[in-house]
């Protein structure tokens, strides 16, 4: 098993998450993923980049520096990214009982593992 | 690559002559590929110089390079192809706008709402420019209101170096001083736009003191639509808080209505938590203000 195989899979075990996946930032194509269950992975990959691109464009001109954790939540759970370098992207997707931070906490360890 | 783009990249390579060069010129311009929307967007261009819709696609992707005036031309193209061009007027009264020109923008923008009276977005912005050329409303009205006149008047373009990017929040209208009054964060940090991408209200600098908002809302122009794409692709339901956590500072993204999204900015000693917090007061008073505009 990879080490971001192995990453995502620690995600994953968080309680409430749903699966994990690991995206190219800059085309939005799946790299690896993980119990990514009854979900258009390719297309998630896609929008999570697009957002994180967006966002970070927007961050950049505001003077915030680099996002370093996006989440976008809505009524029954939340997709959080984590940017690992500038290419890569660590995505989950937990529903309305996960555990966010530490969920928070496995990708910003996953993304430093990776980038 | 996206499963809109690859389609549409397929149709275009699969019938070059076909106007599908606007759908992926569009997508493309949302999807923040600035660079590949222009090239498929001037190739289209070049194929179909009399089509209006190239013409206001093509200064729109410029204006969102930064081309004031490349948008200024594309723009006028296209109102001399289709008078009456509702997205050609739009961007001309947001480049008037920007330049200082409040009458002629109050114009394009009034030209534009004809075709859309249903964009609060738009009719927020003319409120605001009519507030800020209230002291010389016949001057701002003056002239003819046919779209044939508006082309044809003699209007310098507005170029880029005369276009103040951001406009100073500190001259910002009464009716737009009222947006956030009283909330922390009121002059700077608080920040309304439509779904375009265009500042309704409210006010974001840097830490030099350089008001970015306008430079800001463009790049969140569609952000709304993808956060509720992908809520919905996931199950989501509708989406409700976009939060970014940054190495300099934390950020919180709301909807207060359908066509709106309130940006909040603070440092990052405040808490995401309350941050959250302080956006839903935000949008409350958001709610608020758009519909006494409306």
């Amino acid at each position: 098993m990879s080490g971001a195989d192995h990453a995502l899979r620690r995600v994953s075990a968080v309680r409430g998450v749903r699966g994990a996946m690991l995206v190219s930032a800059p085309d939005g194509l799946v790299i690896s993923e993980s119990s990514m269950e009854d979900v258009d992975g390719r297309a998630i990959a896609a929008l999570a980049a697009s957002l994180a691109g967006r966002l970070r464009r927007a961050a950049a001109s505001a003077g915030l520096g680099r996002p370093t954790v996006i989440q976008l939540r809505g009524e029954t759970g939340t997709l959080l990214a984590v940017p690992a370098g500038d290419e890569l992207l660590v995505v989950a997707v937990g529903d309305r009982e996960t555990n966010l931070g530490l969920a928070r906490l496995e990708l910003l360890e996953a993304a430093r593992g990776i980038a | 690559m996206n499963d809109d783009v690859r389609a549409l990249t397929s149709e275009l390579a699969r019938d070059p002559g076909s106007l599908v060069f606007l759908d992926l010129a569009e997508v493309l311009r949302r999807r923040g590929q600035l660079d590949a929307a222009l090239t498929v967007a001037a190739s289209g261009l070049a194929r179909y110089p009399a089509l209006a819709d190239a013409h206001a696609l093509h200064a729109r992707i410029l204006a969102e390079r930064g081309d004031g005036d490349g948008a200024f031309d594309g723009w006028m193209n296209a109102l001399q192809l289709e008078p009456a061009h509702q997205a050609a007027h739009r961007g001309l009264g947001f480049l008037y706008y920007r330049a200082g020109d409040l009458a002629r923008a109050l114009r394009h923008l009034e030209f534009a709402a004809q075709a859309a009276p249903e964009d609060a977005g738009l009719r927020a912005a003319i409120e605001r420019v009519r507030v800020a050329a209230a002291p010389a409303p016949a001057e701002a009205l003056a002239g003819g209101t046919a779209a044939g006149e508006v082309v044809a008047e003699a209007a310098p373009a507005p170029t880029s170096r005369a276009i103040p990017f951001a406009i100073d929040s500190g001259s910002g209208t009464s009716s737009e001083s009222e947006l956030f009054a009283g909330l922390d964060g009121a002059r700077d940090g608080l920040l309304l736009l439509d779904q375009h991408g265009l500042r309704l209200g409210g006010a974001l600098r840097n830490e030099d003191g350089a008001d970015v908002s306008d430079a800001v809302a463009a790049h969140l122009a569609g952000v709304s639509r993808e956060a509720a794409r992908a809520a919905r692709l996931l199950g989501l339901g509708e989406w409700q808080s976009l939060g970014v956590e940054c190495e300099d500072g934390n950020a919180h993204l709301v909807a207060p209505t359908a066509e709106t999204v309130l940006l909040t900015v603070r440092d990052v000693s405040v808490p995401a938590g309350r941050l959250g917090l302080v956006a839903e007061r935000a949008a409350q008073a958001a709610r608020r203000w758009l519909e006494r505009v409306a």
